[in-house]
């Protein structure tokens, strides 16, 4: 397949960027997404180009280390695929692609399409956490956990961190994310005893880092790749507006 | 020199305990005077940052990749294991530990082993308490699943992603350590050197992978868990950033690297296709649970569609070679035979290396609703990857490196050759010998992680003055000067290859020569090649950008000149090692049938390898191994 590509490239976070454009003349169809880039940076390694920087890891679709905007969806088209796993198949004969980062006031741009998401790991870190020690904790089996519990729980805890939902969401909110692990420890008898102070902290630090609120678009569902549902952030404001009403033991 | 990991004695059941108690302890208050390095944020290093950080220690955490949440440990898919015994099927911690030594083919040391099994079950309670969500059945129960090699359920999973919960189990506990101030993170950091002081470990140099700053930071221990090597033979299941260079720099700073050529070929992966891949993909061993591996019995068949091949023209070479195991063969096996049918013409597909991983019959049995809840996520994948329907027709399969059972040489303490030195998780070379069994290495990772080095490192501090050595000292500066060295030099090359093209090229040797089957012929042809392909990296290849920018293509140079170090380190334990055992297979050492052939009065000790030196033969010291609990006996899976 020949293809040509529209890429983001910016030097540093001060510089205002552009796109530019390369030509892909010899695509396999079988080829991943980031191994079609590799070839192009290959090729411009090769006529002293400066080679397009982007992040990835797992190439898998687990890590949540890559970021890309195709053609104005985060990860592209193919639904419930990261960009690693989106294959050339997928594209035609001929396709002008537009590739660009995330873009949201949170994640400033390092370089090219390689974002700093590090606002993601200060939300976790203000309360995304059963506040258990290592060590002397009950047996697994003390604790029962109904299936359907369980499975809604991990329906919420397949969130991979990537960021899609904020690259996705008019607000740049990262309600989606947030309302993941909260929903994930809420509904767990293991996180209950701080749901009320974890969905205060968290939301807070949501705002402090400068995402956005959620307007109900569900833009962020769509880009998933986990399939992660708008679900949550309804449980999410319920949880939040639980965390209001003082107990009575409070 | 004959090594001595220290291991305590006495019955095996009472080592672990026993032990606890004899250790030093760091006292509450003096704790916070000392400083720890942890290098790598996977299920071993995040573990042992949240953990250490929790006891009072300062920690400084480090990792390649930009959050603590994204190392490789995320992609386990299967499972991890545990002696619980809940479904009441005869296991126990002395099975787990039999099992272990067993499938390890008698190559590993029995008291680490046996703290392995031990502390399985306090693993499994500490991520439920994290709110880690396993499967669990309808009473609310957690529920447990058979993995291949094992006889008994122990293995507890959540969906297809256990390493990923595991890992952002220990992502919360460190999140937790972060925000409390204990534990400092320093994300996007590539480790490039251990400064070690007057024979001990005191700190690292890292590259700041955003800015291009190399930067000094002081430790009065340094922990690595930086995971494996396989990328090696440039496709593997590894992440791409997976390397060697952490382990490798700390080889070069007089680390024994132990039992490199002990790497793990994993059967269930999607074969390769064309020549433009980057990666192969695992899909979780379980599949053997319900998929029949076969290929055709004439090799004139193999171009024919699988629906075309009548059941008498099929070989089901695993049910046929191993009738009590069948297709649950451990990985070695599975995957030797796999390549067996290959060599022998049988292969299918575009590339003919490639075997049938046929769910029919289970799909008949039971239904494809009931496959597909049990493994529609790989099905997913697997679809994704190859645009093939694995319900409709045979998945095709084919082995691909996936883990490295050798690793950096450690005592039971998980501390090297080098004082200060600790390594953890698949980094170490400790509990899985020549071959690990399924779900074994999430147990490993967070075992060392939570349990073991929380105690373990206490001894060693004890014995020394904390802050001692600081970044003013003149090792530190040293040691940023000969990484700086080493960057201009890459970057002032100017070749004509690419780092991708050679990496290639070295993963291709790697592969014929010291990959499934090993023979003196091919390892002296690797050690032929390697330095040919390290002197046409040093002479010829072209890295692009600066030193002081994000410039990803210097990241793979520097990982590439490792590499292209240790891989003739490898092939010459491999040489060396005359026999065969687990992932180990010496095709000049196997019984007539083809199976592997250990040599127990000769190789019953684990290898320990001194760098001498680039292009120079390291030297070989012995840790002798001693089976006083598993018997020795050949290893049987028919």
């Amino acid at each position: 397949m020949k293809l040509t590509l529209h890429v983001w490239r910016q030097k540093g976070p001060e510089d205002s960027g552009k796109l530019e454009t390369y030509k892909a003349d010899n695509v396999s169809p079988d080829q991943s997404f980031l191994e079609m880039l590799d070839e192009v940076n290959d090729d411009l390694v090769k006529n002293g180009g400066d080679p397009i920087a982007f992040d990835h890891d797992c190439r898998e679709g687990i890590c949540g280390m890559c970021s890309q905007v195709i053609n104005g969806r985060p990860h592209g088209q193919q639904e419930l695929t990261t960009v690693c796993q989106l294959h050339m198949r997928e594209f035609n004969e001929g396709d002008e692609i537009f590739i660009e980062p995330w873009r949201a006031r949170a994640f400033p741009i390092h370089k090219d399409l390689i974002v700093d998401r590090t606002a993601l790991d200060v939300v976790m870190q203000s309360g995304g956490y059963a506040s258990c020690h290592t060590g002397g904790v009950a047996d697994g089996n003390t604790l029962l956990v109904s299936k359907p519990v369980a499975d809604y729980a991990m329906d919420a805890a397949e969130c991979i961190g990537c960021g899609a939902c904020v690259a996705a969401c008019p607000n740049s909110s990262a309600m989606l994310f947030t309302s993941a692990k909260v929903a994930q420890l809420a509904v767990l008898p293991q996180g209950k005893a701080e749901a009320k102070r974890r969905v205060k902290a968290m939301t807070e630090a949501n705002n402090a880092e400068g995402f956005g609120n959620c307007s109900n678009h569900y833009e962020c569902e769509a880009a998933c790749p986990k399939g992660i549902s708008v679900k949550f952030i309804a449980k999410l404001n319920r949880e939040y507006l639980k965390s209001m009403v003082p107990s009575s033991t409070e | 020199m004959i090594l001595d990991g220290k291991a305590p004695t006495g019955p095996i059941e009472t080592t672990w305990d026993k032990h606890r108690f004899d250790m030093k302890l760091v006292n509450p208050a003096n704790k916070r005077k000392f400083k720890i390095l942890v290098v790598g944020t996977g299920l071993a290093g995040g573990a042992a940052a949240a953990s250490l950080g929790e006891l009072g220690y300062n920690v400084e955490a480090f990792c390649y990749q930009d959050s603590p949440r994204r190392a490789h440990s995320i992609a386990a898919q299967g499972g991890i294991n545990a002696a619980k015994n809940y479904p009441n099927d005869g296991d126990s911690v002395y099975r787990l530990f039999y099992d272990t030594v067993k499938g390890g083919d008698f190559r590993a040391r029995e008291a680490d082993v046996w703290r392995l099994a031990q502390v399985s079950n306090n693993i499994i309670d500490q991520c439920v308490a994290q709110g880690v969500p396993f499967a669990r059945d309808y009473a609310g129960y957690l529920d447990n699943r058979s993995f291949g090699g094992a006889q008994v359920s122990r293995t507890f999973y959540a969906r297809g992603q256990t390493g990923q919960q595991l890992l952002l189990g220990a992502y919360s506990a460190l999140s937790r350590q972060i925000k409390n101030g204990s534990v400092k993170m320093f994300a996007r950091r590539e480790m490039l050197d251990l400064v070690v002081v007057d024979g001990a470990a005191k700190g690292i140099t890292c590259r700041n992978l955003i800015t291009g700053e190399i930067e000094s930071y002081w430790g009065d221990a340094v922990v690595l868990a930086t995971g494996g090597f396989v990328n090696v033979f440039y496709l593997s299941t590894n992440a791409m950033g997976c390397s060697v260079t952490a382990k490798w720099r700390a080889t070069k700073k007089g680390a024994y690297m132990a039992n490199p050529c002990y790497t793990q070929i994993h059967p269930t992966c999607i074969p390769q296709h064309g020549d433009k891949q980057s990666k192969l993909t695992l899909m979780s061993e379980s599949l053997r649970n319900d998929g029949r591996v076969w290929v055709p019995k004439e090799a004139k068949d193999t171009e024919k569609h699988p629906s075309e091949i009548p059941e008498a023209d099929r070989d089901y070479f695993l049910e046929r070679k191993y009738p009590s195991y069948g297709n649950l063969a451990p990985r070695d096996i599975a995957s030797r035979a796999a390549k067996e049918a290959c060599d022998d013409g049988r292969g299918v597909g575009e590339s003919k290396r490639g075997v049938f991983l046929d769910f029919k019959a289970s799909i008949d049995r039971l239904g494809q609703s009931t496959i597909a809840e049990r493994y529609g996520n790989l099905f997913d994948m697997y679809y994704k990857i190859t645009a093939e329907d694995g319900y409709e027709r045979p998945m095709r399969i084919y082995p691909a490196p996936h883990y490295s059972m050798g690793g950096l040489w450690v005592d039971y303490h998980c501390m090297s050759n080098i004082p200060g030195l600790f390594v953890l998780g698949e980094a170490n070379f400790s509990v899985h010998g020549a071959n690990r069994l399924g779900a074994s290495a999430l147990m490993q990772g967070l075992a060392d992680g939570y349990f073991v080095i929380p105690y373990t490192i206490a001894p060693y501090l004890a014995s020394i003055t904390p802050g001692q050595v600081k970044t003013d000292h003149d090792a530190f500066k040293e040691s940023q000067e000969s990484v700086q060295q080493e960057i201009s030099k890459l970057l002032a090359i100017k070749g004509k290859k690419t780092v991708g093209e050679l990496h290639r090229a070295l993963g291709n040797v790697m592969w014929e020569d010291v990959g499934m089957a090993r023979s003196d012929a091919s390892l002296n042809h690797a050690l032929k090649r390697i330095p040919e392909i390290r002197e046409e990296f040093w002479n010829n290849v072209n890295v692009t950008g600066g030193a002081m920018e994000l410039n990803q293509q210097l990241e793979n140079a520097w990982r590439l000149a490792d590499f292209l170090e240790f891989s003739e380190m490898m092939a010459t334990d491999a040489l060396h090692r005359e026999e065969s055992c687990g992932g180990h297979f010496r095709v000049e050492h196997q019984t007539d049938d083809g199976e592997a052939m250990r040599n127990d009065e000769d190789f019953s000790y684990s290898a320990a390898w001194e760098f001498k030196g680039v292009g120079k033969a390291p030297e070989l010291h012995k840790e002798p191994l001693k089976f006083e609990n598993v018997k020795l006996a050949v290893r049987s899976y028919k």
